[in-house]
């Protein structure tokens, strides 16, 4: 499983193809988003979690369409599936790779979005990164079981947000919320359902995943 | 006859509603190189996907090293070496890492030192640390070469392995292949070329339209007395959409 992260970690520090997507895009998403409303104005602060999970999601989706497009060239995805590896580890080790680039992205798209919404720093931030280290948990978990499906299709870059997205709405909801609280000042304590509820999300996608990537890759 | 590294009965696969492989009985032992001849479609590569647990089959029985293949074939695939066309070799890795990789998931003892002999053996130290990208066909497929060898398998499937090399090219993956059968290696590889075929394997089977049509040596066969015989075996049933038409036949006086 590590050679397989280690693989991937290898070719996008070579490449920057889908760090460079993956930032681009969420920067851009936020900067429009942040023109949208009044700078003085109390909406802007409602509004900021959703626009930093609308930016989350925009490139979430774009580096999950990237993540086995590396594998298609090649046909490198019959190489790896000829490895004596259970499929379902090939299935988490796909997945912890696209989680780590997405945290990535995180670590820069954050502090941008606390300035462009004109947030206070200190405030709530290490909830944001719980609810987003949760929240992309759960998003990689599934995106990566329907980017291997959507990956042998003509219509890949549609078919996977048409898959994906109904099915990951819970934990963007649940993202939204905690994102929320948190950046408005208060305790841990009062989000802890949410916080369940996408625990439980990404143990549920996580399992689901690993029993059935075999099929999704199965001709 | 020595162990049986391949058995199957009455072996099928099915892609939606239609039969790429009609109950195949093959029996192949330990140490021999059988070449699989027949046309597009004859289901030469589906056997082989086959046998390498690419695909599960629709029907029968398929014995590896003597163990029937019913747990995925992941403890079969470890004693397996597939080389294709496409070379499974990421492009923006060089040889060396794409080989390091490989050797990994197959939990080959001191990767470095097996990837550093092996890229000496296929002669691509002048490329190693370039990226597969950058390579010719001919390299590349010397290094996917590399990479089914990487773990030592003792079953070499090849699916069309000259496909788009040329004749030196050809000629060096031909003596590979050679060498890589004296060390004991099992050999089955599909191909269009018999003289190829003929240079690497003893033993020719033949498919068409997803059944095995003829099996036997060619140890001292003439490769175009085989060529005859081969588009008998192969020709289309007369009424066939892909037999000759009476018109198509007919020269103009």
């Amino acid at each position: 499983m590590l050679a397989l992260i280690r693989k991937d970690l290898q070719i996008e520090f070579r490449t920057k193809e889908t760090l460079a997507a993956l930032l681009l895009l969420g920067l851009l998403t936020l900067v429009v988003l942040s023109f949208a409303f009044d700078p003085t104005s109390e909406l802007r602060g409602e509004a900021a979690p959703g626009a930093l999970w609308v930016a989350v999601i925009f490139a979430g989706v774009l580096g999950l369409n990237r993540s086995f497009l590396a594998e298609r060239e090649n046909d490198c995805l019959q190489g790896l599936l000829l490895c004596p590896v259970d499929r379902g580890t090939i299935y988490l080790a796909k997945t912890a790779g696209n989680f780590l680039f997405m945290i990535m992205a995180q670590v820069v798209i954050v502090p941008i979005f606390i300035f462009f919404f004109n947030l206070p720093v200190a405030v709530g931030l290490g909830g944001v990164f719980l609810s987003l280290a949760l929240g992309l948990l759960g998003f990689a978990a599934i995106g990566t079981l329907f980017a291997a499906i959507s990956v042998r299709t003509r219509a890949r870059e549609v078919m996977l947000p048409l898959l994906l997205l109904p099915l990951a709405v819970p934990i963007f909801i649940a993202g939204v919320k905690v994102s929320g609280h948190m950046l408005a000042g208060k305790a841990l304590a009062e989000v802890t359902p949410w916080l369940n509820l996408m625990g439980g999300f990404d143990v549920i996608f996580l399992v689901v995943g690993w029993l059935v990537f075999e099929y999704a890759v199965e001709e | 006859m020595s162990a049986a590294v391949i058995e199957t009965r009455a072996l099928g696969r099915r892609f939606a509603g239609v039969t790429a492989l009609h109950a195949l009985d093959l029996t192949v032992g330990a140490g021999e190189a059988v070449a699989v001849f027949g046309p597009n479609g004859a289901g030469k590569s589906t056997l082989l996907r086959l046998l390498a647990t690419l695909l599960r089959p629709s029907g029968g029985v398929l014995r590896l090293f003597e163990r029937a293949v019913n747990d995925g074939g992941a403890a079969a695939r470890r004693r397996v070496g597939f080389l294709s066309h496409q070379s499974f070799l990421y492009p923006d890795l060089t040889p060396t890492e794409n080989l390091d990789f490989y050797a990994r998931m197959f939990r080959v003892p001191q990767p470095p030192e097996r990837v550093r002999a092996l890229i000496e053996r296929v002669g691509l130290t002048g490329w190693a640390h370039r990226p597969v990208r950058t390579l010719s066909r001919g390299l590349e497929q010397r290094c996917a070469l590399a990479r089914a060898l990487v773990h030592e398998p003792e079953l070499l499937l090849l699916d069309e392995p000259f496909t788009g090399l040329d004749v030196d090219a050809s000629d060096m993956l031909s003596g590979m292949l050679r060498e890589t059968h004296a060390k004991g290696t099992t050999l089955l590889m599909t191909t269009h070329d018999m003289a190829r075929g003929f240079q690497v394997c003893r033993r020719a089977i033949v498919l068409a339209r997803g059944r095995l049509v003829w099996d036997g040596s060619i140890a001292g066969m003439r490769p175009d007395d085989f060529e005859r015989r081969y588009h008998e075996l192969t020709q289309p049933p007369p009424g066939s959409a892909l037999s000759p038409q009476p018109s198509a036949l007919r020269t103009s006086s």
